[in-house]
């Protein structure tokens, strides 16, 4: 019966989001105020029912309803808690439910807090998010229906992909799905001014939290993605140049872009057409990564349950929502003309080094991606695009893109003075030269960890030289200082803890890829292995019980110099009910490595096991940056000229009847 | 949908100038350019199974392989037994499920006697696995080699059990086939090049 | 697709849809072991493993398909790496030995696409892709500091009211 109400919800959210697709886009062309704000009541109700229909599919998989063929499939009674519930999203049906669901959420979130929105941009906006809706309510309700009886239910389900039972999984596609879904909102503004044909600082100012909010979701699925596949797959890789993993990057980096592009909109009322172009070309690539994964069309270690009826689904969706959105810019865009002028040195002319950087990388990344298949498709040969392609490619993009990450911030809107910039970075230059040298003394057999390290100590000092110049410090006193810091707008300390966070993850990436320490040995009890300076003494292993699985633990003691540091007890875990078997490594991590070591096969008896022992140096740093960037966006989120439901700026309501007339237009003779 | 602005009884909007002419709405039409090439490709790319890798040994001559005897025969496998008549080179393990779904179709080729099958009994667990396997459900197999190790198999350029190679008399390889395979494969591929070779 | 060592229970997609998923899951399983180089692999001439690590790299575990031969854990890839290593003793180049393998899997088998004709778009790419950009971007700056040059400066009240309206940058 719930099962029922779940499928019967979600039909009516269709039929909801086609009201909110239709009725307030024709009140927004009449001038209709009820009809517009039909869109607000229809946001809410779509939400509350794909809720509904969520909490269904949950219900049953927290009871072990076996007569739904989606919970037969991916759940089984004797699973612990945790994981039924994740279990709701750890399946292709269910991950589409929670798609649309975050969807909803978005919309009405725009519904509830968009109070300083005009109405007629609000009722577009909500009517373009509502056709996104249809095309996925469709896919799902025709294609992927996870609310499909099995009768006569099964005894029992067939459980979940063991690797998919980890807390960190668990909550990896939740946030990604904020942050790739996150996009759709932005797209929809997007969609919702050229509709308008009219782009301005006041749009930017209200479209740039849901950037944001966005972008740190996604930062942080990634990197909760990134972490899982650095403990779990046993042998601490963090970035594998997956198809499905660039998927879920290529929106990153254009959605970093237009977070850089749309301060320009705001600020200087310039790159209307560009930032339009980036927020649809953003969520494209979200729709783009949803197609890849599901579709099949390319080969992943992430492949799961794809199909060829489902990839034309998506495609014909992704072709129809993007080739509509590029028909209507190369309609309306060439309208959106800018305002405001530049030099090429200056912030503007930094901000768009960085768009040109990023969005040259998301080519490349999606070239690499793509290429196999379209060579194929051409009859051109089977080609692999992997790993060594990737970082030959991206790493001397990202040397620029550093190296301006410093300098950008220094300079003036407008006209800025490269020289005077880089005076003031001298002390970021030393750092650089000082902690290059470093590295090359640890290291010379590779340039990588020189450059590497040069490169974050350049980007951390200049990003803190930054923020000394704006509170004045050891110019002012030091109260003068605090009080400035206190007073800076969060969006400048937004930025000031995102920057360093990059410097920070990249001194961990540097880190690990150059000095990573590994011994791979069979290893009997009573045995110690040395490596780096902390010697390993396995004390043997033991079999435990867990939930659902049986793990075999091994127990290492560690010490360093004599004296006992941890103890680590990496597991080998088999789950008899999926078949499958899992490695948890055991992680001891400190500021200078990881300690890292994997239990192996038994082998020759006597309790001897291979073991794998690594030292990943410095990756700590790698998950404290990124936590520090995801941060920067919250604290820009929290700025209150850019806060969800901030009343308007009064300049912009002084010169209404339009709550946002060009400024330059009052200024240009 | 009438795209009009609400503020269009307004004056226009500034910064919204006429659009220019043709040369100007050039670069705005390059996204739809891209998008369009982009889905072609897919399209075409979901009608493939990106599995199935083509294999760089088509006429080419079968690789030396003196692949030693499946524990309780005396003959193996050598690259030399491959010469003089068109014959079948089938890639099997015990462990294999697809090759068990393929087996009668082999044992049925091998009692009409139309072509020679031989055998690469790759990566067994144990030695007795592959002759066992035979033993119990029969072997279609004129010659078998055994694999352990896979040499065979990576000169071969296997990736996955059953592969069959069609070799001709001069002992050149001229068509592989992925997976088991299906009564429809051989009346629809595998025959017709097996009737050809032998006919020239 | 056809079976391999590790995923014993796979079967052809077309045979038993519900296999697929099975499939999928065996696959992913086959990801989940600790990483593929076992001890007995290792050669005792620390140069020639670290060659043969370089070489593992580039090589695509072509049961998986998305992962290098050292990182996984299948019995072909365990093979290549034995065969990779086997051959370096042998004292073949690293050339030798990647050529090798090519010559039996295609290009497929390369981590690094092999840089010829039917590449050629793939290596220029990005190269290309950034010139275009980088020329856009020139043209449009030009653009914006040309139209600045030929205005004519704003007057003081002009100025302060740019200033006001654009105003809410920190000072």
């Amino acid at each position: 019966m719930i099962v029922e109400l779940g499928h019967f919800a979600l039909i009516l959210a269709l039929a909801v989001a086609v009201i909110q697709g239709t009725l307030p886009m024709l009140g927004a062309a009449r001038n209709h105020g009820p009809w517009m704000e039909l869109a607000r009541t229809a946001a809410l109700g779509q939400v509350a029912l794909v809720g509904l229909s969520f909490a269904c599919l949950m219900y049953a998989y927290v009871v072990s309803d076996f007569s739904v063929v989606n919970v037969v499939r991916n759940s089984h009674s004797l699973k612990p808690m945790l994981y039924k519930v994740s279990g709701t999203w750890g399946n292709h049906e269910g991950s589409m439910l929670l798609w649309v669901l975050i969807l909803a959420l978005f919309g009405a979130a725009v519904a509830a807090w968009g109070r300083n929105l005009p109405p007629a941009l609000k009722a577009r906006t909500l009517a373009v998010q509502a056709w996104i809706a249809v095309g996925f309510y469709l896919f799902i309700l025709l294609t992927s229906n996870p609310f499909v009886r099995m009768l006569p239910p099964p005894a029992d389900g067939l459980g979940l992909n063991p690797l998919l039972q980890d807390p960190g999984l668990a909550f990896h596609p939740p946030l990604l799905y904020l942050g790739y879904v996150g996009f759709s909102i932005v797209f929809s503004f997007a969609i919702a001014a050229l509709i308008e044909g009219r782009v301005d600082a006041a749009w930017a100012r209200w479209v740039r939290p849901w950037t944001l909010s966005a972008w740190a979701f996604l930062t942080a699925g990634i990197a909760l993605g990134s972490w899982w596949a650095y403990y779990e797959l046993g042998w601490g890789g963090w970035w594998f140049w997956d198809p499905v993993e660039n998927a879920s990057f290529l929106p990153w980096l254009t959605g970093t872009a237009l977070l850089h592009s749309a301060i320009v909109v705001e600020k200087r009322e310039t790159l209307k057409a560009w930032t339009i172009f980036l927020a649809i070309v953003t969520f494209g690539l979200s729709l783009l990564g949803t197609f890849l994964v599901r579709s099949g069309v390319l080969t992943s270690v992430h492949a799961f349950a794809t199909d060829p009826t489902r990839g034309v689904f998506i495609l014909l969706l992704l072709v129809i929502v993007l080739g509509g959105s590029f028909a209507l810019f190369a309609w309306r865009g060439p309208q959106l003309a800018g305002g405001g002028l530049f030099r090429p040195v200056s912030r503007e002319g930094g901000l768009l080094l960085n768009n040109l950087i990023l969005c040259t990388a998301a080519a490349a990344v999606l070239l690499g991606t793509l290429y196999p298949l379209m060579l194929e498709a051409v009859g051109g040969g089977k080609v692999s695009v992997g790993p060594p392609f990737f970082n030959a490619v991206f790493v001397p993009l990202m040397v620029p893109l550093i190296i301006a990450m410093a300098v950008g911030p220094l300079l003036p809107w407008k006209r800025g003075d490269l020289g005077g910039a880089l005076q003031r970075l001298w002390i970021a230059g030393a750092a650089a030269a000082v902690a290059g040298a470093w590295a090359w003394t640890r290291d010379m057999s590779t340039l990588l960890g020189l450059l590497g390290m040069a490169m974050a100590a350049w980007l951390l000092v200049g990003t803190l030289v930054e923020l000394a110049g704006r509170i004045q410090l050891f110019r002012a006193p030091v109260t003068e200082s605090l009080r400035r810091l206190v007073g800076l707008p969060r969006s400048a300390i937004g930025m000031t803890l995102a920057h360093a966070g990059l410097a920070i993850a990249l001194v961990g990436m540097t880190g690990d890829s150059v000095w990573k320490l590994e011994s791979i040995q069979v290893t009997a009890p009573g045995e110690t292995v040395t490596v780096g300076r902390h010697s390993y003494t396995f004390e043997g292993a033991r079999e435990v019980t867990g939930p659902n699985y049986l793990a075999i633990r091994g127990s290492f003691r560690v010490e360093r110099d004599g004296r006992p540091v941890t103890t680590l007890e990496p597991e080998r875990r088999r789950y008899p009910v999926e078949r499958g078997e899992t490695t948890e490594a055991a992680i001891h991590p400190t500021w200078l490595g990881d300690l890292y070591v994997t239990l192996g096969d038994s082998q020759g008896g006597e309790g001897a096991f291979v073991t794998r022992i690594y030292f990943n140096p410095f990756i700590v740093w790698l998950w404290t940056g990124v936590g520090l960037m995801v941060g920067g966006g919250l604290v820009s989120l929290a700025d209150r000229r850019l806060r969800v439901g901030a009343p308007a700026p009064r300049r912009a309501r002084a010169t209404a009847p339009s709550p946002s007339a060009p400024a330059t237009e009052t200024v240009t003779p | 949908m009438t795209g009009l602005p609400v503020s269009s009884k307004a004056p226009p909007p500034a910064g919204m100038s006429s659009g220019g002419g043709l040369r100007a709405r050039l670069p705005f039409l390059i996204p739809l350019v891209v998008l369009a090439v982009i889905a072609a490709y897919f399209y075409v790319g979901l009608g493939r199974d990106p599995h199935v890798v083509p294999s760089v040994l088509i006429d080419q001559p079968v690789p030396d392989l003196a692949l030693p005897p499946i524990l309780g025969r005396d003959r193996g496998l050598t690259t030399a037994d491959l010469k003089g008549e068109v014959s079948l080179l089938n890639v099997f393990g015990s462990w294999c499920v697809a090759c068990r779904v393929e087996h009668p179709l082999l044992m049925a080729l091998a009692e009409q006697g139309v072509v020679p099958i031989h055998g690469v009994n790759w990566r067994e667990p144990t030695p007795e696995a592959g002759p066992n396997w035979l033993d119990r459900l029969g072997d279609p197999y004129t010659l078998v080699g055994a694999d352990p190790d896979s040499r065979a198999a990576i000169a071969l350029g296997v990736a996955g059990a059953p592969e069959t190679f069609v070799i001709d008399a001069a002992g050149m390889i001229r068509y592989k086939h992925t997976g088991p395979i299906t009564p429809d494969d051989w009346e629809r591929t595998l025959w017709p090049i097996i009737r050809k070779l032998q006919a020239e | 697709m056809a079976d391999h060592p590790e995923a014993a229970g796979g079967m052809r997609r077309r045979l038993v849809k519900a296999v697929v998923v099975l499939v999928a899951i065996l696959l992913m399983s086959g990801t989940g072991q600790a990483g593929g180089i076992q001890p007995d692999e290792i050669l005792a001439d620390p140069a020639l493993e670290a060659r043969a690590r370089e070489i593992g790299r580039e090589l695509r575990c072509l049961v998986c398909q998305n992962q290098s031969i050292d990182d996984s854990n299948a019995e072909l890839a365990r093979d290549m790496r034995i065969l990779v290593r086997a051959r370096l003793q042998a004292s073949d180049t690293d050339r030798e030995v990647l050529d090798y393998v090519v010559s039996r899997y295609g290009d497929f088998v390369r981590l690094r696409p092999p840089f010829k004709a039917s590449t050629l778009l793939l290596w220029f790419g990005p190269a290309l892709i950034l010139a275009a950009g980088g020329l856009a971007m020139v043209l449009f700056v030009r653009r914006r500091a040309g139209i600045e040059d030929s205005l004519p400066p704003l007057s003081e009240v002009e100025q302060a009211r740019l200033e006001a309206l654009l105003g809410d940058r920190p000072r």
